[in-house]
């Protein structure tokens, strides 16, 4: 069957503004809100698409973290996916232990396209794909803005590089990392919500997949930023250019 | 013992980017890292003999092959890691030329990898901005036999020049894949200074209302020297290209002055301008969060405030 596989990583949502705990050991997350990275809706949302223009059969969301992450895998099923798979583990997950998961599960479900957000926001670490690209020997298409499967078994990516516009042509299955500008992921609708409560979620563990849970770099301490001290107000236009002037940044 | 680092150098096949020497000044703070430089490239003398002026570089090496001619993470990356194993710490810059290219190389290796380095306080220990900017995060690497790291550009000044390096030919055994293709990249060509690197650097929001209204703001920026950014929603409207994003999932960048103009300061823009000497902001609304972090806040409709900045400059 032709599927695709997507990555969906439970993040602190992205209008919180996060704090530091005063002790330096982590940032407040208790009631806070947690949402699908919006990058991995991106992602989902363009499996969606290839599904629906007949590209693919089936949609398959995977998560590895600890059993709330099965929230944010029933909001992709409500989104539309057809299946998940949650590979329990509690505690950091470090890129290099969820891509190993990930390519056990590429292993199982055979992919002819994985796609994965190009960072999650939380730890901004943008690892992932690439590092389970590596594992996987297949080509990788990073911060795609556009993907076009051409013919059988290959597929032609636009990626939003610094200087512009890159465009790759990548043999398949390959991995692609989603950019803000692919697409604007469809809304829930609430019957869908409903629905997704019935489709399939089977949970694993690392164990199981003989995936060790390794921590290569420890966690020392938290801070906040140093914060910039607050300006002035100037009037209008002229008092403006004179206070640059004054700096000598005019 | 000294550490060995080693730093994957960017650059467009003619001239070396200047985040090569901003690799360099972070591996600097290292005292008495040993600095290897390695171009990967179709043709790399040229290229190595400006690697071999940074000040700090002990050693360019040139991994030459045809296959070289753009950087592609699939094809490099196997170079590279066999390359690897003398070094203690494999740096690159968090463009997005290294951010694809590092992270293929750490899961070759299956080393960690530290992203967006904003201070080395050894060869193992580093600090990283997590949550868009919100949290500093100090990382050991615990006994890792090497670990990968990308340098986040705003935070490094680029090394000096002088420097009299050594230049190898390396030879690297790795089988190259055929799987990745380059077809084209298309860039729109601008006589203004690179955003990424910019003394001064104005930007303009949702607020400017179309591609037609960016004019006034290139205007003013070629008046003044400057380069141009945006934020995500004028690039998702279409009113300018998306290598012009300043933010979270832009370009984060350090000038010396920085203008917000009709943007309305999102963390997720605020995270790209933090480390920008001067900001200033005009927007029409007085309660704008851009005007916490604003050290000049100008308080008005910019199509009318612009045009006169334009003619007092
Ligand atoms: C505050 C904090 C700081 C941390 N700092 C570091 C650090 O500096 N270095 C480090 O190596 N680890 C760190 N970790 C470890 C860790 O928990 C991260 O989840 C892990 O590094 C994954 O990286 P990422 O989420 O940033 O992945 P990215 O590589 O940014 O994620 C890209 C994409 O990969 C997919 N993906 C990522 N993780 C999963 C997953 N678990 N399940 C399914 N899909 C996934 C998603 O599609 C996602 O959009 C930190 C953890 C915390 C809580
Ligand atoms: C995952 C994720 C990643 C993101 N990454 C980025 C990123 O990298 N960079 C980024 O910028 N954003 C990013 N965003 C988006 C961010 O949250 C904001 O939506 C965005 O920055 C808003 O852009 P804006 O300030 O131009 O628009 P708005 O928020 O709509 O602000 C427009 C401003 O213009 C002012 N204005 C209107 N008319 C005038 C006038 N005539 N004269 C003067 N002022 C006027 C208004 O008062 C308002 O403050 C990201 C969001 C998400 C979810």
């Amino acid at each position: 069957m032709k599927r695709i596989l997507v990555g969906i990583k439970r993040v602190v949502d992205f209008n919180v503004r996060i704090r530091v705990k005063p002790d330096g050991t982590g940032v407040v997350t208790d009631g806070v809100k947690m949402s699908v990275n919006p990058f991995d809706e991106i992602a989902l949302e363009e499996a969606l698409r290839i599904k629906e223009r007949g590209g693919a059969a089936e949609v398959v969301v995977a998560t590895v973290g600890p059993a709330d992450c099965q929230q944010q895998l029933r909001s992709a099923l409500a989104m539309g996916a057809d299946r998940a798979l949650h590979v329990q583990a509690d505690g950091i997950i470090e890129p290099l232990v969820a891509a190993r998961a990930l390519l056990k599960l590429i292993e199982r479900e055979q992919p002819f396209l994985v796609i994965l957000g190009k960072q999650a926001i939380d730890d901004d670490n943008g690892q992932t794909g690439q590092v389970l690209a590596a594992l996987w020997n297949r080509p990788q298409a990073t911060y795609a803005s556009k993907l076009e499967l051409v013919g059988e078994g290959t597929a032609r990516v636009t990626r939003e590089v610094d200087a512009g516009l890159e465009t790759l042509e990548v043999d398949l299955p390959a991995v692609i990392t989603t950019d803000l500008r692919l697409n604007e992921p469809r809304y829930v609708k609430l019957p869908d919500i409903m629905k997704a409560k019935k489709k399939p979620l089977d949970t694993l563990t690392l164990a199981a997949l003989g995936v060790e849970q390794r921590q290569q770099l420890k966690l020392v301490k938290f801070e906040p930023p140093l914060q910039r001290q607050k300006g002035v107000r100037v009037k209008d236009a002229a008092e403006l250019v004179e206070q640059l002037k004054k700096k000598g940044l005019l | 013992m000294s550490a060995k680092i080693l730093i994957v150098a960017e650059h467009d096949g003619t001239r070396l980017n200047v985040s090569t020497a901003k690799c360099v000044s972070c591996a600097r703070a290292v005292a008495g890292a040993e600095i290897t430089v390695v171009v990967c490239a179709a043709a790399a003398a040229p290229l190595a003999a400006q690697a071999a002026q940074i000040a700090g570089v002990a050693r360019v090496l040139t991994v030459e092959n045809p296959a070289n001619a753009h950087a592609l993470a699939a094809v490099l990356a196997p170079q590279l890691a066999a390359l690897a194993a003398p070094f203690n710490l494999i740096l690159g810059p968090s463009t997005t030329f290294g951010k694809d290219l590092m992270a293929r190389i750490a899961g070759l290796l299956g080393a960690p990898q530290v992203s967006d380095i904003m201070a080395l306080e050894s060869a193992t220990r580093f600090r990283r901005p997590i949550y868009a900017g919100n949290a500093i995060l100090t990382v050991e690497a615990d006994g890792a036999a090497r670990v990968v790291g990308t340098v986040r550009m705003a935070s490094f000044e680029a090394a000096g020049g002088g420097g009299a390096a050594a230049i190898e030919k390396a030879a690297v055994s790795a089988e190259l894949p055929t799987h990745t293709r380059f077809i084209s990249v298309s860039a729109a060509k601008s006589d203004r200074p690179d955003l990424q690197t910019a003394a001064k650097v104005i930007s303009g929001g949702r607020a400017l209302g179309s591609a037609e209204g960016f004019r006034i703001l290139y205007s003013l920026a070629d008046k003044i020297g400057a380069a141009v950014g945006a934020s995500r929603a004028a690039v998702d409207a279409g009113f300018a290209p998306n290598e012009m994003q300043v933010g979270q999932t832009g370009k984060i960048i350090a000038p010396e002055l920085y203008v917000a103009i009709g943007i309305s300061g999102a963390i997720q823009h605020l995270t790209g301008i933090k480390d920008a000497r001067t900001i200033v902001a005009i927007n029409k609304d007085g309660e704008a969060p851009i005007f916490e972090v604003a050290d000049f806040g100008l308080v008005g409709d910019l199509f009318q405030i612009i045009p006169e900045i334009e003619k007092l400059v």
